[in-house]
């Protein structure tokens, strides 16, 4: 039986997968295995080194981000001397001296606390905006779908970074972590409505939710157990990789100059800073972009990896 | 209504005249922008303890329509119930609060798809799906869900159900595939099964298994079982008593045997003379001529008379009954026999 075959080729998966180390002190995956959506997924994350690396860098910026003090090796990123002024990379001073005189890796773990707060909080609020706007309209469909379509549609004409920055341009919010973390999920919730709203369309009509109500499931069991599920997870997997693309779009915006202003510390500054003394001192560019990097590829891995376990279909 | 129960099915554990399902001159139709779709027209059937009930038509004829107002899992808008009574058990199911229905669904009426996969949710496990009828209708635990789910793959014999509760849909093959279906919708013992096409997806082989596990879960449980087909073999095999449709009515109700041997009505002839014969071989088939009707625009009188051989109309037909203006009721015409058709003695003497 072919069945037979699948089921044993998923079991030698598993086998792969405890054998490889990546897995956790090894559970026996087979019999403990709880047979719900997020735990069958956690197992699944659990054996792609996608998701291990990815969530390990993220880790790593996360801590970075509460206890700067840690990895900045003792250095305050605000005590400068000017003799130090963009003094190369050594052995002591890792990542060299920027123009002030000041330690550049102090600076540049210090960066990272600005960025994860404002990627984090703007897609706190395009995951509870898309998924609120998104199932409204799935769900009732007619009137109150073509109205909040529209209304999405509009949002859509103005491209993240220019919406945002005419927002901060306003000057209303201020030029806080708040401000540009609210600018950017005002620009940024479309994706996730209309991921929800289609998959919401799709699950309703299916098969399966007519079995299920023809089974005498009720409409909050349907609800939960059938259209959120699989409206969720594809927008889980978007937030993910879009936390990333936030911290990106911040750094941008400061860039620009309209995002955080010094005397804040953030990776944005850092680059705009560096690219005038591009020449002479390229390790300013280099070290903030390449740790801007990392993080946003952190969580577009994470992204990745979860997208691969909420879909059974996807496991071989 | 049909009146008394005429099972005669030797194996069938059928208590005469304990009718759990009454349909009684249901209507159902879809109204879009453009027109109305009158896709259910006046059907009446009961089916009782342990009895198994076929209900034969071709694609449009109505009978999975009926099912799901039945199931009450009819779109509405744009279908619309718009007449006709449904007892479950002396109940009525249609001035039923929806809570009170959807307690009858599972425990009560249960119903099997044609298209296992797509009735299975793709992101549980079956063994989830088959617990969550328990945990939704009996509120077990998680842990209990689970081995009353590994209880009932056995039941329907899938092999090796303590290793394939966790597998997916997809990891299933087709006829596996239609046996979680069954086991999630026999669950809570259902009075009454309705199966809609539960074999067309599959191969002649595995059709005949599902069929088979079908027939001996009824003899186990004693449920009624509404089989809605197409397929005049799997009718013939299973099925107590057939109603043939065609254009949203019931045409001939009988037992199987006296409508395969001896049809009332020339539908049903039609159908049975299409079958091909082992003895006919190399001959060509003999169809049912025309296309079928149009639901928005049923012809008037007899839905079947355009494609009747056998219509009589102006001055060839007896007074009153006139095949183009004259609508033939479904009448008894033999012990246990009814037909819609106006000359249907001389079918049945053909």
């Amino acid at each position: 039986m072919t069945d037979q075959q699948q089921a044993d080729l998923r079991h030698d998966e598993v086998e792969a997968g405890t054998t490889t180390g990546l897995a956790a002190p090894s559970v026996d995956v087979t019999d403990a295995r709880q047979n719900s959506l997020w735990s069958d997924a956690w197992g699944e994350l659990k054996r792609n080194p996608l998701f291990w690396i990815g969530s390990l860098l993220g880790l790593m910026f996360l801590l970075m981000a509460l206890v700067p003090q840690v990895f900045a090796r003792g250095a305050d990123p605000r005590a400068c001397d000017l003799a130090n002024s963009k003094l190369k990379p050594s052995a002591e001073h890792w990542f060299g001296f920027d123009q002030q005189g000041c330690d550049y890796l102090a600076n540049v773990v210090y960066g990272a606390r600005n960025s994860l707060i404002i990627g984090g909080l703007a897609v706190i609020v395009i995951l509870v905006l898309g998924v609120f706007v998104g199932a409204l309209s799935g769900f009732f469909g007619g009137l109150v779908d073509s109205l909040l379509s529209r209304i999405t549609d509009i949002f859509y004409a103005l491209p993240l970074i220019l919406g945002a920055l005419v927002i901060l341009r306003t000057g209303l919010l201020g030029r806080g972590v708040v401000a540009v973390a609210i600018a950017l999920a005002a620009f940024g919730w479309m994706t996730a409505m209309r991921l929800v709203r289609s998959q919401v369309i799709a699950v309703k009509s299916s098969d399966y939710v007519a079995a299920a109500r023809a089974m005498g499931a009720s409409n909050h069991r349907i609800l939960v157990r059938h259209i959120l599920p699989n409206a969720v997870a594809p927008v889980l997997v978007y937030t993910t990789i879009t936390i990333g693309v936030l911290i990106a779009a911040e750094a941008t915006l400061t860039f620009l100059g309209v995002g955080l202003q010094r005397p804040a510390i953030s990776w944005g500054l850092q680059i705009e800073n560096g690219q005038s003394l591009l020449r002479t001192a390229p390790h300013l560019v280099f070290f903030p972009s390449i740790i801007l990097t990392l993080t946003v590829m952190a969580f577009i891995m994470m992204g990745d990896a979860l997208r691969d376990a909420l879909d059974p279909r996807q496991r071989s | 209504m049909t009146g008394a129960d005429i099972s005669s099915y030797p194996e069938s554990p059928a208590v005469a005249g304990a009718s759990v399902l009454e349909v009684d001159d249901l209507h159902v139709e879809f109204r879009t922008r453009e027109n109305v779709v009158n896709a259910v027209n006046g059907v009446s059937y009961t089916v009782s303890r342990g009895e198994t009930l076929a209900i034969l038509g071709e694609s449009g004829s109505g009978k999975s329509v009926s099912a799901q107002a039945i199931m009450g899992i009819l779109d509405t808008p744009p279908a619309v119930i718009t007449g006709g009574g449904l007892l479950f058990e002396g109940r009525d199911l249609l001035t039923m609060s929806d809570e009170e229905r959807r307690r009858v669904r599972g425990p009560g009426i249960s119903m099997i798809f044609q298209d296992a996969l797509s009735s299975l949710n793709p992101v549980y496990s079956v063994g989830f799906q088959i617990g969550e009828m328990f945990r939704a209708h009996r509120g077990v635990s998680r842990k209990e869900a689970k081995q009353r789910a590994v209880e009932l793959m056995d039941r329907v014999r899938i092999p090796a159900a303590a290793q394939r509760v966790n597998d997916y849909p997809h990891q299933f093959s087709g006829g596996m595939r239609q046996r979680v279906m069954i086991a999630m919708a026999i669950a809570l013992d259902p009075k009454i099964l309705i199966a809609d096409e539960p074999t067309t997806a599959l191969d002649v082989t595995v059709q005949a298994q599902v069929m088979d596990l079908l027939k001996d879960l009824q003899r186990e449980t004693g449920m009624g079982l509404v089989l809605i087909t197409h397929d005049l073999g799997v009718v013939n095999e299973v099925a107590d008593r057939v109603a043939v449709m065609y254009a949203g009515k019931i045409v001939e109700t009988g037992t199987v045997d006296d409508v395969f041997t001896r049809p009332g009505h020339p539908y049903t002839f039609g159908l049975m003379n299409s079958i091909p014969q082992v003895e006919a071989k190399g001959g060509r088939l003999k169809p049912i001529v025309g296309q079928p009707p149009n639901l928005a625009a049923i012809p008037s009188g007899c839905p079947f008379h355009p494609r009747c051989p056998r219509r009589r109309t102006g001055a060839e037909a007896a007074p009153g009954l006139d095949c183009i203006t004259d609508v033939p009721p479904l009448r008894i015409v033999e012990i246990g026999r009814e037909a819609a058709c106006h000359y249907s003695e001389e079918v049945l003497h053909a």
